[in-house]
């Protein structure tokens, strides 16, 4: 199962290394990753996205957990949640597809950032179904490149993800 | 009033109450080690730095301290990864200060570099790079409170060069503060009763004690606790000591080398008490037909450790000595005594087992290893402190030395580090100069850490190696013998090996040898007898075999007997 978890660790070298580690170490899956500062300069936020059965994702927010500069670990699955993610994607066109391009991106409010003559550079945020979505209609019409920042969410509601 | 890097360190380490230093020194820490001339510290110059964790190790578990270790940047740091991944294993407080070069170096490849912080990020408790002398206090005495505290565990703190020679203002912090790192040290009080009353529901219980109770200090209240229901003891070889080995309650060690009575009462159990245990594989054999009629309460004060393995019914998170102590504060108000007696057919079950099979063996022909086990214990009345190496020699000393108090029994059990022994004997014996200490070793084993020979000469320290020397890798043997055929291969030490007699007096040791049975009680008194390093080689049968044993992977009632 699906398991988005979002974390509060200290912001200091190597952290990133040692949640990785702790991953690849003992075999756990990572989706997906995305890592910042938070308001207080001191702490970073991760929003991490991984699979696996109950006994699995218990291990792995304990093992989380027991790491010394993770302070806060929330796993979002049994909450309500919201998550997005922003991709880049590099689109190939022809005279023909330009403008089914453009309405693609249009309907998923998509932004084009960059034009060349043979390509547009479109901007999409979404949860993963939109973003799946888009990547496959985009598809047919030829991706020269992708980029995703990884998802992060947060937790509905008036309290922060943290607080749950 | 400014110190500098390698001043504040020694300020700090007297902070701390450290005593001793396990060392070897290089270039990158030079200037640390021209401080430590005028420092209150004994001084201990190992040959080999995995000898110096393994020894720090060694005086950790005998003497429930931190043991520190100090070596050199590079080769110095990576030689230290074996013992600090066999501390980490059997969660020893251990504080490894490695030298590094010059932070404006760092990742340019120097001379002796080695990016040790992330080699033992997998194997450390927690580690540290210093990057700015301002940190340095509250990074050391973050390092001593993390290895000593929670389940413990090694610490390694990396020190650049320019770090040490710098000067700042010093100022030890009072207290340490990390907002990530609060172990939990008093078990939930509702599962604690629930605990209780599971207890006195079960009809077939069984305690199941690991390293935890030792880790903890939690002996007398184990023992408070059995005395007060009748449970039978059965312990993980972390856990021998914590429960008297000769005690009628005590089953002696469970698993894949375990006596049949431990395992059988295991399989036949209602209730599994674990008390700072990890349900290890070598413990659980077939872990889906482990315990398959019991409930299971787990006392352990590492959350990861519960349901890891094993699903477990009642989890209490929490320091094995206080949720003892709670458990037996709540049964003082009820009826033990009908339950004790009540538990007295499960009892006289498990007397039967013992009675169908104990652990046994015949001292005909040449010297068994097992003997010269017994006869350690019986002239020393188990009064001494045992280390291990690996393979054969560690579990027949589990199965034959009943082990009578707590810290006297140093192994590696987690990592399973040949080697270790020695130096942990080392260790123990600078943690305690007038006690007898004595490392139960294999003709394997011993060649891996033996230049500490130099060493324990050196400070003219009595241990006593002794070697049950069969002329193989005896469990590598054994097991080829059982499973591959009996295709020896490269576990023959036949004729290869040198003369340890000889071994011992070129490092000015004392060298004794037994080759009959009839020597060995002479021989060990003799040996126990000199104030000084003493290798002894016990030429013992070739042949003998570990027994019972559970194949890797089958369910823990399928022993193989003989």
């Amino acid at each position: 199962m699906r398991h988005v978890i979002t974390l509060l660790v200290e912001n200091e070298f190597g952290v990133l290394a040692r949640i990785a580690g702790l991953f690849s170490g003992r075999g756990f899956n990572i989706e997906s990753l995305s890592v910042a500062e938070t308001l207080d300069p001191t702490i970073s936020t991760m929003t991490i996205v991984t699979r696996g059965d109950d006994a699995i994702i218990e291990q792995v927010i304990k093992q989380l957990n027991k790491l010394i500069p993770v302070i806060k670990v929330v796993d979002l699955i049994d909450k309500e949640f919201v998550e997005r993610e922003m991709i880049l994607v590099k689109v190939s066109t022809t005279p023909q597809t330009r403008d089914e391009v453009l309405r693609i991106a249009e309907i998923f409010r998509g932004r084009i950032i960059d034009v060349g003559n043979k390509t547009y550079t479109i901007e999409v945020t979404g949860d993963e179904k939109k973003i799946d979505a888009i990547l496959g209609l985009l598809k047919p019409l030829g991706i020269k490149e992708l980029v995703r920042t990884g998802r992060v969410a947060m937790a509905r509601g008036s309290k922060s993800s943290t607080e749950l | 009033m400014k110190k500098t890097g390698s001043q504040i360190i020694i300020e700090c380490l007297k902070k701390e109450g450290v005593e001793v230093i396990f060392n070897y020194p290089g270039g990158a820490v030079l200037p640390l080690f021209d401080e430590l001339a005028h420092a209150p510290f004994q001084k201990i110059l190992v040959r080999h730095e995995q000898a110096a964790v393994h020894a720090a190790d060694g005086y950790a578990r005998a003497s429930g301290k931190v043991g520190v270790v100090l070596v050199t940047s590079g080769p110095g740091a990576t030689n230290t990864v074996t013992g600090i991944a066999t501390a980490y294993m059997d969660s020893i407080p251990v504080v490894v200060l490695t030298g590094q070069i010059p932070t404006y170096l760092i990742g340019n490849d120097a001379f002796q570099e080695a990016d040790i912080v992330g080699i033992t990020r997998p194997c450390t408790k927690h580690n540290y790079l210093v990057k700015d002398i301002k940190e340095l206090s509250r990074i050391i005495k973050e390092a001593f409170y993390i290895a000593r505290s929670g389940r413990p565990g090694p610490v390694l703190v990396d020190l650049p060069k320019d770090i040490l020679v710098e000067s700042t203002e010093f100022k030890y912090p009072d207290k340490v503060t990390i907002r990530g790192y609060r172990p939990v040290y008093e078990g939930h009080p509702g599962q604690i009763q629930r605990a209780v009353t599971l207890i006195l529901k079960s009809k077939r219980p069984v305690l199941y004690v690991g390293g935890g109770v030792i880790s903890s200090n939690a002996s007398k209240e184990l023992i408070q606790l059995v005395e007060m229901l009748g449970i039978p003891v059965t312990m993980t070889l972390m856990g021998l000591g914590a429960f008297p080995g000769n005690h009628p309650l005590s089953l002696g060690m469970l698993g894949m080398h375990g006596t049949y009575r431990a395992n059988m009462a295991v399989m036949e159990s209602d209730l599994l008490i674990a008390l700072g245990a990890r349900f290890d594989d070598r413990v659980t054999g077939k872990i889906e037909s482990f315990a398959p009629q019991a409930k299971i309460i787990h006392i352990d004060i590492d959350p990861t450790s519960i349901s890891k393995n094993v699903k477990v019914d009642l989890p209490i998170v929490g320091d094995c000595k206080r949720v003892l102590g709670k458990i037996i504060t709540l049964l003082e108000k009820e009826d033990t005594h009908a339950y004790k007696e009540g538990l007295q057919k499960w009892r006289r079950q498990i007397e039967g087992w013992k009675a169908i099979y104990d652990l046994n063996y015949r001292q005909e022909g040449m010297i068994k290893p097992q003997f010269v086990i017994e006869k350690i214990f019986e002239l020393t009345r188990g009064e001494v402190i045992i280390s291990t190496e690996v393979g054969q020699n560690q579990m027949w000393t589990a199965q034959y030395f009943p082990f009578m108090k707590p810290r006297t029994l140093l192994t590696s059990g987690g990592l399973g580090t040949m080697g270790y022994g020695f130096p942990a004997a080392i260790g123990a014996q600078i943690a305690f100069p007038n006690r007898l200490v004595v490392n139960i070793s294999g003709d394997g084993s011993f060649q891996m850490n033996s230049q500490e020979l130099a060493t324990a000469v050196q400070y003219r320290l009595p241990v006593k190696v002794a070697i049950l020397n069969n002329g193989c890798l005896g469990m590598v043997r054994q097991w080829q013998e059982f499973f591959y055929e009996k295709r020896y291969v490269c576990s023959s030490l036949e004729g290869v090996s040198p003369d340890f007699v000889k071994l011992a007096e070129a490092y000015g040791a004392v060298g004794l040898r037994a080759t009959q049975p009839e020597e060995v009680v002479s021989t060990l008194k003799k040996a126990f007898s000199i104030r000084e390093p003493v290798v002894i080689d016990f030429v013992i049968d070739p042949c003998e075999n570990v027994y019972p044993m559970v194949p890797a992977g089958e369910p823990l009632n399928q022993m193989r007997l003989i």
